[in-house]
């Protein structure tokens, strides 16, 4: 099968390569119809994840259709049309007993800090991932779900991560009525986030970034007022500004380990990797909000320390909340908000790429070439 | 104002908003809010009848983080370690926990390795490293490199010049390493053939 692959920071191609198997009696055998690439890919990309290994294939949102099954399988069968969530989880550890999907102590022996993700390094299991024609689905009796008749293809493949994570971010902001949210990031999870805080009654809310193109979404796309942070001197200040100097209730880190605006916290995380993430947004995130107000951080870090303000944190009274996004429980809830138009995920996709052009479609979504701001893999064009 | 009791009011209110923004409000209750609270319990969700899954077979002895008690029952088979970056990474999950700096350290020395590693045995291969086609970068010019950038106020234009610096280093040192290679081995060879040589050539080097 033609599977993208891994070669070296900042390289990848398409290759030849064995089509994965049945290793488990509860593996699944999916043949992708659609895959995405997400800003997580790009930590990945940009040799920022340790022990990605060469000759990985990526991709941890991918929707398609059962191929084959194991023996212990019985609630999906070959030619089912399935969403896979980005957690690979087993249901019954006591992480997933409590709902803690993303967190399952069960499939990574890489890690115990991280779960399991498709595609995404071996400190996350070492699962080969999505932008593929077919990738092994462990644990198939409870990752995948049939995608409903009335849902277009584009929304279900956004819903296995990046929407799903905005919501989510959203959520663990303890949202109230009439609150000020700030979210820095306006990529898809920033903008997912954003159009998700109306949804808990947020009373205004603010994106910031530094792409027009993006900030231009984040008005169409999530209702926001949004700032561009490379035209101010100094955003917490304009943050104070713009709320009488109390600070936003809540605010959202939609961007992590890569952010921009600060080149020495760049060079030294993104760069030179030494450390596990550039915590600009994150810092701009606890200067920006009310003493004891909330943060959520949907933005992904490294493994390794970074310099966060924490004594900002501490001495505001901050709650500080995150996780990986446990998908599948933002299903049912999040299908009725689809449904009823609330929240319009392909509205997100701006280029769908064939398999074979992948490379491309990673240095224009990297490098925020063309207005893209969601990049699909068309992994079926043949 | 933060200086008096006084919430300042939001530019629309909650009524506008509803108005102007379908589903406005829809998860107001916390209820609604399918990540509210935290933890459930709720063992055995979906379709799962096991209470810890079967054991995968391991087809070769898994690194796993020494934290845990054992190999999971699923795991990735992705790239088993392989070559000198293969014994690095054994070496970090064998020897440090995930609290240690030099766990990840070593893993991304790793990384470096198999990177220099793998592009030098590719030109040995039949699918040979091409950085042209493996960066993407023919996309500057058929999706506006330049336009993209021009006239914006950008904040990642200042080091993305410095991009071409980490795909160029694994050349650049797989080629230095190559030429030293070919260097000692031609001396060595020399040494060989003088030490044969000796008392039969009259050449002095
Ligand atoms: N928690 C989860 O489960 C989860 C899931 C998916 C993605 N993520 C993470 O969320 C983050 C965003 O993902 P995405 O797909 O939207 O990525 P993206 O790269 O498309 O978006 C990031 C955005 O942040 C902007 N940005 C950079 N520096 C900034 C700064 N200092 N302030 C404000 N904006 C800044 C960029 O211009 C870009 O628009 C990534 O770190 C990704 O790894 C987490
Ligand atoms: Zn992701
Ligand atoms: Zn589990």
């Amino acid at each position: 099968m033609r599977a993208m692959v891994y070669r070296g920071p900042y390289r990848i191609r398409v290759e030849d390569k064995p089509r994965p198997v049945i290793e488990h009696p509860n593996d699944a055998i999916v043949r992708v119809t659609r895959a995405a690439i997400c800003g997580s890919d790009l930590h990945l990309y940009h040799g920022m994840m340790p022990d990605t290994r060469v000759g990985m294939t990526f991709g941890h949102e991918f929707i398609g259709v059962v191929d084959e099954v194991g023996p212990s399988v019985r609630t999906v069968q070959a030619g089912d049309r399935v969403m896979v969530p980005f957690n690979i989880f087993c249901g019954t550890c006591f992480f997933c007993a409590r709902g803690l999907y993303a967190n399952c102590h069960n499939v990574n022996p890489n890690a115990t800090a991280v779960g399991g993700i498709y595609g995404y390094s071996h400190t996350c299991g070492g699962y080969d991932g999505g932008q593929a024609e077919y990738v092994r689905v462990p644990l198939a009796d409870v990752g995948p779900s049939s995608i409903p008749d009335w849902m277009d293809d584009e929304d279900a493949v956004l819903l296995t991560d990046a929407v799903a994570t905005g919501y989510f971010g959203a959520q663990l902001g303890d949202i109230a009525e009439g609150d000020v949210v700030v979210v820095f990031g306006a990529g898809p999870v920033g903008l997912s986030a954003a159009a998700s805080a109306w949804l808990m009654g947020a009373g205004r809310v603010i994106v910031i970034d530094h792409l027009e193109y993006r900030l231009a979404k984040a008005r169409s796309f999530a209702h926001a007022e949004t700032y561009n942070f490379a035209e101010y001197a100094d955003v917490v200040v304009l943050m104070k500004e713009l709320t009488d100097r109390i600070g936003a209730d809540v605010a959202i880190d939609a961007v992590g380990a890569e952010a921009d605006g600060n080149l020495l916290q760049h060079i030294t995380s993104a760069k030179l990797k030494l450390q596990g993430g550039s915590p600009i947004a994150l810092n701009w995130a606890i200067d920006s909000v009310r003493k004891g107000g909330t943060v959520s951080v949907m933005g992904a870090y490294g493994p390794m320390f970074s310099a966060v303000k924490f004594g900002d944190a501490m001495n505001k009274g901050l709650t500080l909340r995150m996780n990986q996004c446990p998908v599948k429980r933002q299903w049912p809830r999040l299908f009725e908000h689809v449904r009823n138009g609330y929240l319009k995920p392909r509205d997100l996709v701006t280029h769908r790429i064939p398999l074979e052009h992948i490379a491309e479609g990673y240095h224009i979504f990297s490098a925020k070439l063309d207005g893209c701001i969601k990049p699909l893999v068309v992994t079926d064009a043949a | 104002m933060a200086y008096t009791p006084h919430k300042p009011p939001n530019p629309e209110t909650s009524e506008e908003l509803r108005a102007r923004i379908p589903g406005w409000g829809a998860d107001l209750d916390p209820a609604n809010r399918p990540a509210v609270p935290k933890e459930v319990y709720e063992p055995h969700p979906y379709g799962a009848v096991w209470e810890i899954p079967e054991s995968q077979p391991e087809k070769w002895p898994r690194e796993r983080s020494i934290e845990h008690a054992s190999v999971t029952p699923v795991f990735g088979t992705s790239c088993p370690p392989r070559g000198a970056s293969g014994l690095i990474r054994k070496l970090a999950y064998r020897r440090y926990s995930e609290g240690r700096a030099a766990h990840w350290l070593l893993l991304i020395a790793a990384d470096r390795v198999d990177t220099v590693g793998s592009t030098a045995r590719s030109f040995v291969s039949k699918h040979p490293d091409n950085p042209l086609i493996e960066t993407g970068i023919l996309a500057e010019v058929s999706h506006h490199g330049l336009r993209s950038r021009r006239h914006q106020k950008r904040a990642d234009l200042i080091h993305q010049s410095l991009d071409p610096l980490i795909v160029a280093g694994p050349w650049v040192v797989a080629g230095l390493l190559g030429y030293r290679t070919v260097r000692r081995l031609g001396r060595s060879l020399r040494k060989v053939s003088r030490s044969r040589g000796a008392g039969r050539s009259p050449r002095a080097w």
